[in-house]
């Protein structure tokens, strides 16, 4: 029986010819990381292990970008107790205030990951870095403490759910309306434990933005990892980022898989998430009049250059409604300087929005645009559950950086479309 | 492993930020976690749950976040047992990892309400509602993870090398 993309490269780590899925494996790990609320969590695991040197010091990631720039004391000693402990490790790839970003927009960009690499990290979007072909997954704090002492975790092999993808989207249409159409379409645990797997002609139409956008939020249809196959887009974007090798892994034609879909990213409309999950989708047919208090645009999911840039053609020249605050928050230090020069910010600002530093900040209710009881936020964030940005009565409606950017102008749930006519 | 206390029932979908809202993950102090623990979906839980109490829930408990808060903050508030008709990976692989026990079965579910009295016997693989006197089988872990669980978690595994 073949193999699935996954399986291939979760054999290949574990030193085996084959794996099928519900075996349980060792598999050695080319990178293991954490932020500054999982970090600690594992450092305190790390010691009880009693282990004298983490197993890489390359390959031992943590990024401070949560509670980054430090928001209280508390959070100040987590971020010391992380720099501490890397300082102490010897650990390479620290990334502190001035040079982190929003860990999954920055592991890409500083070519930390490259396809066939197998990714784990304290942070449930690691899933994101599928789209380079690698297998990626979040776990937790004890998981990333054991891999940073061994250089290895456990995992149960997936099963996986195949998504062919044909066709092109359509203007204003991106990755987020993708990913948000398919979580609508099979759930918030429709790939429970399994794979997601992207392959298909549609794939070479979408940007290894779009693509890292949707592996993002594999984890919000509970999947283990969301992989796209890699094409020529692929190894150009990894080899422009490092010069380290990497390996290319195809799934087997007898590959078995529990379910195949076709989507036809020509048909994909712009979609939003209603409170309070991500399945709750809806298209603008069935969007009546929602007045909103704040947009943010960025975090792990869309704060890439691309989503800035798209965020800005639709607000430029306009100003956003009055009782909106819109919140953009660029996802690392690289893209913020990119959208300097390019005059993107100069947009933002005129039209309106506030520009923040790199963080992870209000997706998770942590900090820079917390919501009070009653109040609606049109976010490109990847969660909308209670209390997600702030109080327990506040709603989370998900949505692409063009539809937040419309939406900031109307002051309501907007279409893009509408908006540029 | 035995355990023995009420049911506090929940339904689907039961996210890590209801468990361990995100503005307390400034500290990884248990006890502080604990007493935060499921605030924004159950005011009243620090008041009712004792130790031995078990959480029973629905579809793609612990769903969300990567946070390992969140079956810290369980545990720590005297949780012995979490009953649910599915988990969301990342949470299962934390509770196994850090020692807190946890049953799939759509089968317990149904038969336990809210407030019922639970013993549950997971060596033999059998869950008692003495409430209503009904007995459940459920289906122990793979010997892996049985190993993992009995060496008292992941970190105590490999200090023992147990996992060999």
């Amino acid at each position: 029986m073949g193999m699935t993309m996954t399986q291939k490269i979760l054999a290949k780590h574990a030193g085996l010819e084959v794996v099928e899925s519900g075996q349980l494996i060792w598999v050695n790990v080319d990178r293991v990381l954490g932020n500054d609320i999982t970090s600690p969590v594992a450092i305190r695991e790390f010691e009880k292990i009693g282990a004298e040197e983490v197993f890489d010091k390359q390959k031992v990631t943590m990024v401070m970008d949560h509670f980054a720039p430090n928001k209280d004391i508390k959070a100040a000693v987590q971020c010391k107790m992380c720099r501490d402990f890397c300082e102490d490790k010897g650990v390479v790839n620290f990334f502190d205030v001035g040079r982190m970003g929003i860990e999954h927009a920055l592991l890409p960009e500083k070519g930390l990951v490259v396809c066939g690499d197998v990714v784990i990290g304290a942070d449930s979007h690691t899933c994101t870095y599928g789209a380079l072909g690698a297998f990626s997954t979040g776990s937790g704090s004890t998981d990333m403490a054991c891999a940073m002492a061994t250089g290895k975790a456990w995992f149960k092999v997936p099963s996986a759910i195949k998504f062919v993808l044909k066709g092109k989207l359509n203007k204003y249409v991106s990755g987020k309306d993708v990913i948000l159409h398919i979580i609508g379409k099979i759930g918030v645990d429709g790939a429970l434990y399994k794979s997601m797997e992207f392959v298909g002609e549609g794939v070479r139409s979408l940007s290894i933005f779009d693509r890292l956008t949707i592996s993002n939020m594999a984890i919000e249809a509970g999947a283990k990892n969301g992989i796209f196959e890699v094409d020529e887009q692929t190894e150009e974007y990894v080899k422009s980022r490092t010069d380290k090798p990497y390996t290319v892994y195809k799934a087997d034609a007898d590959a078995v898989y529990d379910e195949t879909y076709e989507i036809d990213l020509s048909q994909i409309k712009s979609t939003v998430a209603f409170p309070h999950l991500p399945e709750n989708t809806k298209t603008f047919d069935q969007i009546g009049d929602i007045k909103i208090d704040q947009v943010v645009i960025g975090s792990c999911t869309n704060g890439f250059y691309k989503d800035l840039e798209e965020a800005s053609s639709i607000l430029k020249g306009k100003k956003i409604a009055k009782n909106v605050r819109a919140i953009v928050i660029p996802a690392t230090q690289d893209i913020y300087l990119q959208a300097l020069e390019s005059g993107v910010l100069k947009t933002f600002i005129e039209s309106g929005c506030v520009v923040s530093t790199p963080t992870c900040g209000p997706c998770l209710g942590g900090h820079m645009g917390i919501l009070a009881a009653g109040e609606r936020a049109v976010a490109t964030t990847n969660r909308n559950f209670v209390g997600r940005m702030g109080d327990v009565k506040s709603e989370v409606y998900l949505a692409s950086p063009a539809v937040a950017a419309a939406s900031a102008i109307m002051g309501k749930i907007a279409d893009p479309n509408e908006i540029m006519g | 492993m035995d355990f023995q206390g009420k049911a506090i029932k929940y339904g689907d979908n039961v996210d890590t930020d209801v468990i361990i809202p995100a503005r307390y993950l400034n500290t990884i102090d248990k006890k502080e976690l604990a007493s935060h623990c499921m605030e924004d979906i159950d005011k009243d839980f620090k008041g009712k749950v004792k130790t031995g109490d078990m959480i029973v829930a629905g579809y793609n408990f612990g769903c969300g976040s990567s946070r390992e808060h969140a079956p810290i903050a369980i545990k720590e508030s005297g949780i012995s047992l979490v009953i649910a008709r599915s988990f969301a990976r990342i949470f299962y692989r934390n509770s196994i990892n850090i020692g807190l026990a946890i049953v799939e079965s759509d089968e317990v579910v149904d038969g336990i309400v809210d407030g019922d009295e639970i013993k549950a016997d997971l060596t033999s693989g059998v869950i008692y509602n003495l409430t209503t006197g009904k007995q459940f089988s459920v289906t122990p872990f793979p010997e892996f993870i049985q190993k993992i669980i009995a060496n008292g978690g992941l970190v105590e595994s490999i200090k023992k090398g147990a996992l060999k």
